[in-house]
């Protein structure tokens, strides 16, 4: 028999692993809510921002390289709209979406012939994963702060969008992008905003999972992101609340499968059996957008 | 005055205008007839931006417009409300009208044309907390033009404003046309609705095909033997 402190501990691994979900998922939904694009690259972002930290973290000290990890990452994420999706702009969805998994590629391959392919170690964050006693539990920091820093981070977002200028412009521009363009808002500065959001909130989350996974590897953006993915698909892909409550549902299952050995094994494929029974019973997700609508 | 000389547009080899020229003075109401696919919404498009012309001019106050990005044509004082409304479903009315502004800062002026436009339209007042997905097709014209006025545009084109709206509606859209006119902003209306358009029209142009083919004042076209039969709906004897 398991006690309440075991329960607890799985609950709060579970919310945290959602937590890291979400903060990836947040990128896939709202570049799809833009540009009905899904982007197959954002994994590797995740993946690369790891990198990044691995590298700068080797010269410089933590408090540069946080703050560097993200700019970098932030950068790469527009340089990648700019490069490979905008060119595109006027070309079919599928045109666009086979550039994705381009770009997809030629980052794993890029990490990969940097690296050697052999898994580098990321640097130690003791701030984040010192052990702390809390009520007989032995928790990481990290498992405290990933959920509360992803609430602060979605509800500045919220905020953003539902009452900014430039949240606004992004709602209209996710809806129709010509007459966006007749009130004057320039799409592609709306986008590059989209990319940074998403870049950035990738970045924070692949300074924390990293962090308590303890090494980087070419391939290793591929299954969170995978997972984050399927998080907007369960949601409903294009919303942001969605997405969220999504990831976390996904990484609470997670946590309580992995927690049982019988079916431990079987975790991934829950999540992606999942995936196939929402698009079965519910294609548009939790909180998708109808695509039905008074015009 | 907006002024249109040859203008030339295509769709991937589809000739759209064949060089037409036309002129809106200041403080007019002009407006374009023509049935379906002559080219009535590709000039105002290309008068916007969206579309690219081949060649010809279109100048405003003597500035060209050609070649400009969207964002300019509407800082020149031009605005479009497009055809079927195209409100943003998923703002609030409140939020389709502040987006109108979106190229304003001067926030007090924006706050004025906002009380001027819930004048114009008092049900936009009372609905502006709604989502504009939930409006009737009415009011999202109101809102359509509501929106393009909040950029304070010293003209204003309005591509088919009575589409799809029932015959006491469009009546109150034309009434507000005039009275928008009547505040000094010219309007460039474009109309399947001849009979109607014609009626408040100072001049008109007729395009078929991609040609100009006739123009007069409203009350001569309305007068036309051949306006009569092609457009508002007189037998042929």
């Amino acid at each position: 028999m398991h006690d309440a402190a075991y329960f607890i501990q799985l609950l709060l691994s579970g919310v945290t692993v959602g937590s890291l979900y979400a903060l990836i998922a947040i990128g896939y939904t709202m570049v799809y809510g833009i540009l009905r694009l899904i982007n197959f690259a954002h994994g590797d972002i995740f993946m690369m921002a790891g990198f990044f930290m691995v590298y700068i973290s080797a010269t410089c000290s933590l408090a540069i390289s946080i703050p560097l990890v993200l700019i970098l990452t932030v950068v790469l994420g527009v340089l990648i709209e700019k490069a490979a999706y905008k060119p595109l702009r006027t070309a079919p969805r599928m045109s666009v979406m086979i550039s994705a998994i381009g770009v997809s590629y030629l980052l794993q391959n890029l990490a990969t012939y940097i690296t050697g392919g052999i898994a580098r170690a990321y640097p130690d964050i003791t701030f984040l994963t010192k052990v702390m006693q809390v009520g007989g539990l032995s928790i990481k920091r990290i498992t405290i702060i990933t959920p509360i820093l992803t609430i602060v981070l979605v509800a500045i977002l919220v905020v953003l969008i539902q009452k900014t200028k430039i949240g606004m412009a992004m709602r209209a521009v996710s809806r129709d992008f010509e007459t966006s363009q007749l009130m004057g808002i320039k799409i592609n500065s709306v986008i590059s905003m989209t990319f940074v959001i998403g870049s950035f909130l990738a970045g924070v989350a692949s300074i924390l999972y990293f962090a308590n996974y303890g090494q980087v590897s070419p391939m290793i953006g591929a299954m969170p992101g995978l997972k984050a993915f399927v998080a907007a698909v369960f949601g409903g892909i294009g919303s942001i609340p969605g997405a969220v409550i999504g990831a976390f549902i996904i990484g609470i299952c997670e946590s309580f499968i992995k927690a049982n050995e019988n079916i431990a094994v079987f975790s991934n494929a829950f999540t992606f059996a999942l995936l196939i029974i929402i698009l079965l019973c519910k294609p548009n997700g939790l909180f998708g957008e109808k695509l039905t609508e008074k015009v | 005055m907006l002024k249109i000389e040859n203008l030339h547009v295509s769709y991937g080899g589809i000739k759209a205008l064949r060089g037409i020229s036309l002129e809106v003075p200041d403080g007019k109401i002009v407006t374009l007839i023509g049935a379906n696919g002559a080219g009535k919404s590709t000039t105002l498009r290309t008068i916007s931006g969206l579309v690219k012309a081949d060649s010809g001019s279109i100048t405003y106050n003597d500035q060209e417009l050609l070649g400009k990005p969207i964002n300019k044509v509407l800082e020149a004082g031009i605005a479009q409300a497009p055809e079927g409304r195209r409100v943003f479903p998923n703002l609030t009315v409140l939020e389709n009208l502040k987006i109108g502004a979106y190229l304003r800062s001067d926030k007090d002026g924006i706050e004025r044309d906002l009380k001027w436009v819930y004048e114009l339209f008092p049900r936009l007042e009372e609905r502006h907390w709604q989502l504009a997905g939930t409006l009737s097709g009415g009011e999202q014209q109101m809102l359509a033009v509501g929106r393009a006025l909040m950029s304070r545009p010293k003209l204003l084109m309005m591509d088919e404003p009575s589409l799809g709206l029932a015959p006491l509606v469009v009546q109150g859209i034309f009434d507000i046309i005039r009275t928008i006119n009547e505040q000094g902003v010219t309007v460039l209306l474009i109309e399947q609705n001849a009979n109607m358009a014609l009626k408040i029209a100072d001049y008109a142009y007729v395009l078929e095909t991609g040609n100009i083919t006739k123009s007069g004042t409203g009350a001569e076209l309305l007068a036309d033997e051949s306006i009569k039969e092609a457009y508002l709906g007189k037998k042929k004897k």
